[in-house]
Parts: structure tokens; sequence; C-alpha cells
């Protein structure tokens, strides 16, 4: 979004076992994105053509749930290289609507469900090339701490700026983390 | 209408019956030995004295003595009062015993005895177990020798309902179903309620793991929880009576339906007791086999043909109980003390065992111990003097780790607290309960995270389903003591087990969920160091940490 | 109770807060009254306590148990507390359990935006379930040509068993089995549309807390017209041929 300046936090956002719809919502701060930029640098996500996730991140914001084993590992390199998780939108929190696959059966069976038995993909069940499946799909709590949680599906643009905003204050001063569950239902809901 | 029983004709007419015999083999019929082959054991006696014509010598099917680990077991007993008690007997042992001892007068040589003295037997205190093992259970006479239904007849003719109540009060007795509520008090609100009809119930749905003090009591000597019930209405006023007792325990219903039906012949129980005034009905209520029909508001779902949930309390039972009556509920222990507080007086009893848990107490031993089976002792002796001086302390070499008491809603003791005297008030500061009597020894192989999801694994198993803690949270809790037991737990969810654990206790409706947690609070406590080593302790789990877990090989 | 002959009142405090309860009341009411949020879940103005959800559980100063505000009336110089932080802690694991248990994902459900369970959550604070999520998968009833019952989003609170018993008087519903195992069944465990007892007259659907019961049709892509109803009225206004609708022309 902008060049690295020292006094700027490092933001990474990272999209997983979702639909994206959370970082859609994210882009809906429309005008408030610049003010963003005034204070963050983007070092990854999907708006970045960053290939590895980066160190030294101070704040970053996981979309989706952990479905696959590229989910899992990604999940590890960045618990490992940030001070602050946000574990962002229902599927992240709960697993939501990517879990509903855990009712399903095992990922074979599944692939076999869905590829296999489909009559226009002629028997073809991806088995290489994509990351394999887990066996079943987990929130991100499950696999890494989290320190923040931000659900909703999505979180709307309102809820996601006054998070950023408390949070990216917190950061810069040195702060401990607020409490986003006190600051009434608006803040704060699944679905 | 056939005029009631004459006590003392029926008495003296045991006697002589009795001195007729020249010795007399007492074999186990209750159900542990019926399980280890008993009957075809007091068949064999009974046939080889059939053939040899002799009606001087006896076989009685007996209820039990206790000593189960060692049955099937048979007592021999002559016109001295010489015993011998055979144990392990199979149909060989028995035809042996026959010819040898019954018929020949000398004891089997080569069987397997012990001594009549043997600790086990002789550190006892049987109260409510006093005519167990002695008497025939399926005969109202044999009762009725040994002194049975005279406190009945006592309380009848002699006493006024409040004064029975009184007797009971200050005999300090307490209930033996776990909690430990003083019994008078209990009888006091009943007789206080005013009401048309009034019920008093005998709690027989025994369920902890282990446990089997009632199912004894009942299966061995009937009568006298009879008794203590008809007592326990004269004393309230109530008309109505219900035995309730868990489908699981096929042998004990038999033998009370049985008993019900020859006290009603004998007119100790139904309309005109004793030719007074008093009418008392009585019948047995069989369960479905669920382990919440033991707490009182279920019980009395089930015993009125609903579903056996718990409901809210207030009111009490002794306020709107069976049919929105007044209701009171003892434990069958509780009331099979009843009949010798009466027949000894209240004092005696107090005498016994401590000041603030008087009288004795039944345990069912088992798990790590040379011997297993019942034993009744008094309130406050040492857990040292049950496992090691009379249970024969711990086989095969191994050392002394925990007791579970209480079953599932109680605790274990640790080693260090041996000698703490076992009484309600102690038990619940050691983080455990006196509970019904389920007494398991575990041994140093034994891991007390198991221990804990054991019970919790039954807790949720027996969960009714009514409110939300107990229901999902002792199948969480359970989770949770998965992971840690197979060595995938993190810290976290040891602190999450133990958080969920206080909810649970704190909000459960009735007392399984409210105690569910106990077995993992009372081994956190004392064997915290072992859920320690079991977690994989790590603040921030790594891929390499997680990838055995979550291996989906490409085909 | 006449307006003339007001019920003598008590006192009692509640959070702190010194207030003349009614003689009789429950802790619910009075707090209600007086404005001091308690939560419940299974406790229904017009229906009988069940006591199964364990929300509204207060603390009673001397009283080492806690007490249930829907079923506990008050009494003089009672000590209410309602909020306190392990009352937080305690409603918080009582949510996220009933979360963990079901298959309660508010993105496809029916009456997300409507739902008890889910304002529970957020008036609570859960921002994430701690537990083992279950994925129940009990399958969908959707025999009855009006509603439709989903037993994954059922919290278990009997509502629509106490009001079909209480106020319609039918008794379609009732709790099956026992423990986590315990489910809602219509009658004998038939499919909802098979009960003949059911009057469908819809109070369970109206007095459900979460998605479990819905109305059908309500649901995206399920509009369903029904324009030959036009043709019978016609008919039957012109011909008066009001005869009664075979049940494939009844509207699902």
């Amino acid at each position: 979004m902008s060049g690295s300046t020292d006094d700027k936090l490092r933001l990474a956002t990272v999209w997983l076992g979702g639909c994206s719809g959370c970082h859609m919502s994210f882009l809906d701060l429309d005008e408030k994105l610049f003010g963003l930029a005034e204070r963050v640098d983007v070092v990854f996500g999907p708006l970045t053509d960053v290939k590895v996730f980066p160190e030294d991140v101070d704040l970053t914001l996981v979309e989706g749930a952990v479905a696959n084993e590229d989910n899992l590992e990604l999940a590890h390199q960045l618990r490992a290289n940030s001070r602050v998780v946000v574990s962002f939108g229902d599927c992240a929190v709960t697993g939501n609507v990517t879990s509903l696959r855990n009712r399903l059966g095992e990922p074979d069976e599944l692939l076999q469900r869905v590829y296999g038995d489909a009559p226009d993909l002629a028997g073809q069940v991806p088995r290489s090339v994509v990351p394999a499946l887990l066996p079943t799909v987990q929130p991100l709590h499950e696999v890494i701490p989290i320190d923040v949680y931000l659900p909703g599906c999505p979180p709307s643009a309102e809820r996601i700026g006054r998070a950023l905003e408390l949070l990216l204050d917190a950061l810069e001063a040195g702060e401990g983390l607020p409490d986003l569950t006190g600051r009434g239902p608006d803040d704060l809901r699944f679905g | 209408m056939a005029a009631p029983i004459d006590l003392d004709d029926v008495v003296r007419f045991e006697r002589e019956e009795r001195a007729r015999f020249v010795r007399r083999a007492l074999v186990c019929t209750s159900t542990a030995c019926v399980t280890a082959g008993a009957l075809p054991v007091r068949d064999r006696l009974t046939a080889a004295l059939d053939e040899a014509e002799r009606t001087d010598i006896g076989v009685v099917s007996t209820g039990c003595p206790g000593l189960c680990s060692r049955g099937p077991l048979v007592r021999v007993e002559d016109r001295a009062e010489q015993t011998t008690i055979y144990t392990h007997v199979d149909t060989e042992g028995a035809g042996a015993i026959a010819d040898e001892h019954l018929l020949g007068g000398q004891p089997t040589d080569g069987a397997t005895t012990m001594p009549p003295d043997l600790p086990f037997f002789a550190r006892q205190e049987r109260v409510v177990l006093e005519t167990a093992g002695r008497i025939d259970p399926e005969r109202l006479e044999d009762y009725v020798g040994e002194g049975g239904y005279h406190a009945l007849a006592k309380v009848i003719t002699l006493m006024e309902p409040a004064e029975v109540v009184d007797a009971i009060t200050r005999s300090g007795l307490r209930g033996r179903g776990g909690a430990g509520y003083p019994t008078g008090r209990k009888w006091a609100l009943l007789a206080e309620a005013e009401a048309d009809t009034k019920y008093v119930v005998a709690n027989g749905d025994e369920g902890d793991p282990g446990a089997y003090m009632d199912r004894t009591i009942m299966d061995s000597d009937p009568h006298r929880v009879i008794e203590g019930l008809a007592i326990a209405a004269y004393a309230t006023g109530a008309t109505k009576g219900f035995v309730y007792v868990r489908a699981e325990y096929p042998l004990a219903i038999e033998r009370m339906e049985r008993a019900i039906r020859a006290a009603k012949r004998a007119k100790l129980i139904g309309r005109n007791v004793l030719g007074s005034s008093f009418a008392f009905d009585l019948d047995v209520r069989v369960g479905a086999g669920a382990f919440v029909c033991g707490e009182e508001t279920a019980l009395m779902a089930s015993i009125e043909g609903r579903r056996g949930l718990p409901v809210l309390r207030p009111p009490y039972p002794t306020e709107k109980g069976l049919w929105g009556q007044p209701t009171m509920i003892n434990n069958v222990e509780t009331l099979a003390n009843v009949p010798a507080i009466i027949a000894r007086g209240p004092d005696w009893f107090a005498s016994l065992g401590t000041e603030s848990s008087p009288g004795t107490k039944v345990f069912a031993l088992a798990g790590s111990v040379a011997d297993t089976g019942l034993i009744e002792v008094p309130m406050g002796i040492s857990l040292r003097e049950i496992v090691f001086d009379m249970a024969g302390g711990i086989p095969n070499g191994r050392t002394f780790k925990a007791a579970q008491t209480g079953g599932p809603s109680g605790g274990c003791i640790p080693a260090q607290y041996l000698d703490t005297p076992v009484d309600y008030e102690h038990l619940r500061d050691l983080g455990s309960m006196m509970g019904s009597g389920g007494l398991v020894v575990m041994d140093d192989s034994v891991s007390m995270p198991e221990v804990a999801r054991f019970y919790l694994a039954f807790c949720r198993d027996e969960s009714c389903g009514k409110c939300v803690p107990c229901r999902v949270g002792t199948e969480k809790m359970h989770a949770f003591l998965d992971r840690i037991c197979e060595g995938t737990g993190r810290r976290r969810d040891l602190q999450h087990l133990e958080s969920l654990a206080r909810t649970v206790r704190a909000t459960s409706l009735c007392g399984l969920g409210q105690s569910a947690p106990n077995p993992v609070f009372s081994t956190l406590e004392h064997f915290r160091d072992e859920y320690e080593a079991l977690l994989v302790d790590l603040e921030e789990p790594d891929a390499g940490n997680r990838s055995e877990e979550v291996a989906h090989e490409p085909a | 109770m006449s307006p003339r002959e007001p019920r003598a009142t008590v006192p009692v405090t509640i959070d702190g807060q010194e207030v003349d309860a009614v003689e009789g009341e429950t802790i619910l009411s009075l707090a209600r009254r007086v404005g001091v949020p308690i939560p419940t879940l299974c406790y229904l103005d017009g229906l009988s306590v069940h006591g199964g959800c364990r929300l509204c559980s207060v603390e009673v100063d001397g009283d080492p148990r806690l007490r249930l505000a829907c079923a506990t009336p008050v009494w003089q110089d009672m000590d209410i507390r309602t909020s306190t932080w392990d009352l937080q802690e305690h409603r918080r694991r009582i949510i996220e359990l009933l979360f963990a248990e079901g298959n309660h994902i508010c993105a496809t459900c029916v009456s997300s935006g409507a739902c008890e369970l889910q304002d529970l959550a957020a008036t609570n604070r859960v921002d994430h379930i701690h537990y083992e999520l279950s994925y129940a998968d009990e399958g969908v009833d959707a025999s009855h040509p009006k509603y439709v019952l989903d037993r994954d989003r059922c919290v278990k609170c009997t509502r629509c068993v106490r009001v079909c018993a209480e106020v319609e008087g039918a008794s379609v519903w009732e709790i099956a089995e026992r423990g986590g195992g315990s489910r809602l069944v219509a009658e004998m465990d038939v499919p909802w549309g098979e009960a003949s007892s059911c009057t469908w007259c819809g109070k369970c659907v109206l007095v459900c807390p979460t998605g479990a019961l819905s109305f059908k049709g309500r649901g995206v892509g399920e509009m369903r017209h029904d324009a030959e109803v036009v043709a019978f009225l016609s008919r039957a206004r012109n011909e008066g041929e009001w005869v009664n609708r075979t049940d494939e022309e009844v509207p699902s």
C-alpha cells in the first residue's frame, strides 16, 4: 500500500479456509483505508504479492478456519512471527460454514462425493497439486493461541474499523490489549 | 381374617426347631456367592442329607456374611457352636463337606477354610447386618426368631409416634445414602406435615460403581427394611410405602416382594397391623436403570410412572412429594438401623461410632485389597484399619495409593490420610464424602487422571439431560480428560477443565451434576503432578507437534 | 389480584439497590420490574418453570448454593447479587456449552438475527467457544407441511414441550432418551408430519428461542405460490361447491 517506514506498525492479513467475505468487509472500510495506511504497512495478505509470511509482524488478522495442510502450516508460521493474532470472522472463531463438512465424513469420502461422483468431472479427484485436507476443519484457536477474537459472518466494516482503531492505539502506546467483548452487542456477534 | 402373628410363639418355636439340629450348614445365597456357584453347592448338600435321610442336619440358604471374594461360602455350625467356614466351595467340595463334616462330624480335610476370628469378621460391629448371613432371607420366621419385628410391636403397643421420632432424633442417626442428613429431623418434618395421605419410601436405587450395601441388605435381610419402614410410617403418620429397587437387582426385588407378601399375611403390615388400628400398605417399585433415580425427586417421578428427571427443590418431598402428598425418602441402610435403635435404645446407638456420626456404616470393599466384600464397622474407624487390618492390605507386592469413597460423587483419599477417622465430617474435609459406602482401594499402578476419567464417563452416561451444565458439561469435561489421558492435552486444556468443573458443580440442577466434578477436584488436589506429567506443555504448539494428529497422506 | 388490594411488599436488596419487592414474586420478576438484567433461556412468561438452562442462577447472601431467579420467591431482606464475576463466568461457560453441543452456525441459520442464543452470546461476552464443537448431525425433520424441526439447533429448553402441553393441550412434543443423547421427539418419535395430535397451531415455533423450530417457506428459495386457490374460491363461490381440498392440494 505504501512504502515502508520505520515508525509504522506492520499489519498482515491472512486468508485460510473461508470465503474471503471478511476481507471484503475489510475493504468496505472504504475511505478509512487511507487513514489506516497512514498508521500501518500491509506486509502480507491476499492484497499483497508476498509469498512467504514475513518476520516481526505487529498485528495479523486471520480469516478462515483451518481446513487443510497449507492452512495449518501458515497458521503456525504466522503465530511464530506475529505479536498479536486476531481470529477474524466466524470461520476462524468457530469453523462456521467451512466446518459444515465435518459432518460429512472423512476427507476421502468427502472428495469422492464432491468430485468423484460429480457427473461433469469424469471422476477426477484432486489428490495431488492442491493441499491435502485435514481430517476435520478446526477453529483457529484449536491450532494456535489467539490474542483477540472478532466474530461475525462477516464482521461489519464498522466493527472491523472500531476494533482496528483500538488495537492499533494499544500497540502504538505499548499498552495491553483492549477487551473487545465489553463494548456492546454490536461489536460482538456470531453470524 | 387370620389372626396376627404371635411373635413370642414364633421365637419359641424357632428355638425348639433350632435345637433339633445336630449340625447346620449355612450356604450364602446372596448375589455374589450365587454368581460364584452357590446354588449347586447348596443343592448338593441338600441331596446328600436327603439321601442319608437325616432330618436332624439342616442346610440353610442365608444372606451375605460379607467375604465375597472367597465365595461360595459354606459355614458349618454344630450344637456346641463350633464353627467352620469353608471358602471357594464347588459341588465336589460340597460332596466332601456333606460326607465328612455334616454326616461324619469331622471338618473336611484339605478343604480351604478360614478362621471365624479372621479380622475381616472380628473387627466388625454388625447392627444393620446383624442377622445377614445367619438367617434364611426367604423365611419370615427366621427373622422373627432372631428378635425381628419386636421393635415394631414395641412402638405400636408402647410408644406414641412422637416418642418414636424423638428416639430416632436422640440416636443421632444420619442418612446413609450419602449426604448424612439427620434422620430424626426428616421424620419430624413428615410427622408435622398435614395431609390425608403421607408416604414413606425406601431408596434402594443404589448405583455407585462397586457399591452393593443396599442390595445385600435387601437380599439378605429384607424384613429388616420392612420393619424399619413400618416403624417410620407409624412415627410419621404415613399409611403407604414403597421400596424402590433398581431393576439390576433381581434377587433383591424377588426377596423384597416375597418378604412383603409374608409380612402382609402375618399382619405385620397392611390393615390393622398386629391387631392395632395402625395401617400401612407397602409395595415394591422397580426402577428402570437410571442412576439419577437415586436422587429423591427423580425417584418420585419414576414411582409415579414418569420420566426419572429431577425437579427443583423446594418444595421438598416432605412438603410436596408423591402425587403432591408429603413424602419421606430414606436410604435402605438408614431404615435397616431403625429396628435396632428402637429395640436397644437410642443411647445404645449413640454410644457407637463418633459423637457427630453415631452408629456403624456398611462399606463395599473393592479394588486392590486381599479380601473384598462387605463389612460393617463403627463410624470413626480409620481407613488404615479397614484396608490393612481387615481387608488384608494390598496384594501383589504393591503399595497403597488412594481409596475412593462416595463413588462418582466422592473423591480419593491418599496415603497420608490413612489414619483419618472415617465419618461424614472428616471425609468431607478431605474433599471426598461418605457416600453410600463404596470403598475402592487403588494401588500404585493406578493413574489418577484415568480414575477421574472413569468416574466422569459414568456421570456423563448417567446424566438425565435436563440441565445444561450436567448434560453438556460432563461430556466436555470428559473430552478434556480424554486429551490429557491420551497425552495430547495442553496446559490450557487443564485450565478449561478446572473452570468448567467449577461451573458444573455450582450450577447443575441436582446432586448428580453438582458432585460429578468431585473426582476431578480431588485427584487434582492430591495428584496434580500426575496431570502435569501428561501435558504436552507447549505455550505455542508448533507444526511438528501437531502433524501426527493431522497426517493425511495424499494418495 | 385486584388493584384495590395491593399485595404486601417486602424490602429486598438487588445488586446493592434497595427495592420493595412484591411478596411471593420471584427474583426474576422483581429484577425485570426494577430493570436489573438477568439472562434466561428456558424460562418463558406464561409457561411452567423448567429450571434446566441454569442461566438465571444468582447469588443470595448467606446461601452457599446458587438460586434460580426464575424459581425462587423473594423473602424479606434478601440480598441478591445477579452479576458477580463468578456468575458471569458460569453463564459464559453454559452458553459456550450450548454452542458446542449443537450445530449453531449462525451464518446458515434461519433464525440468525432473531435468536436468543445468539443474543445471549453477545450480551454475555462470549467471543469464542473453549470446548470441542460436536458438529451434531441429527438431521432435519421437514415432514410437516408448515413447519421444520432442525434438532441440531435445539437447546432442549422444552419451551415447545410446555407450550404444547400447557397452552395448546396437545402434548405433541416430549424429550426422549437421556443425557447427551436426549432429543426432541413428536409423539412416539414419529416424523412431525405424521403426528396426528399436532393441531398446526404453531405455538411451538413461536416460542422456540433458536432456529430449531421454524416456519417453512422462510428460507431462501422456499417461497411457494399457490395461484390455484383462486380457482377453488371462484368455483366455491359460483357453484356453491365448498369441497374440502385433498391433502395434495394443501399448499406446502
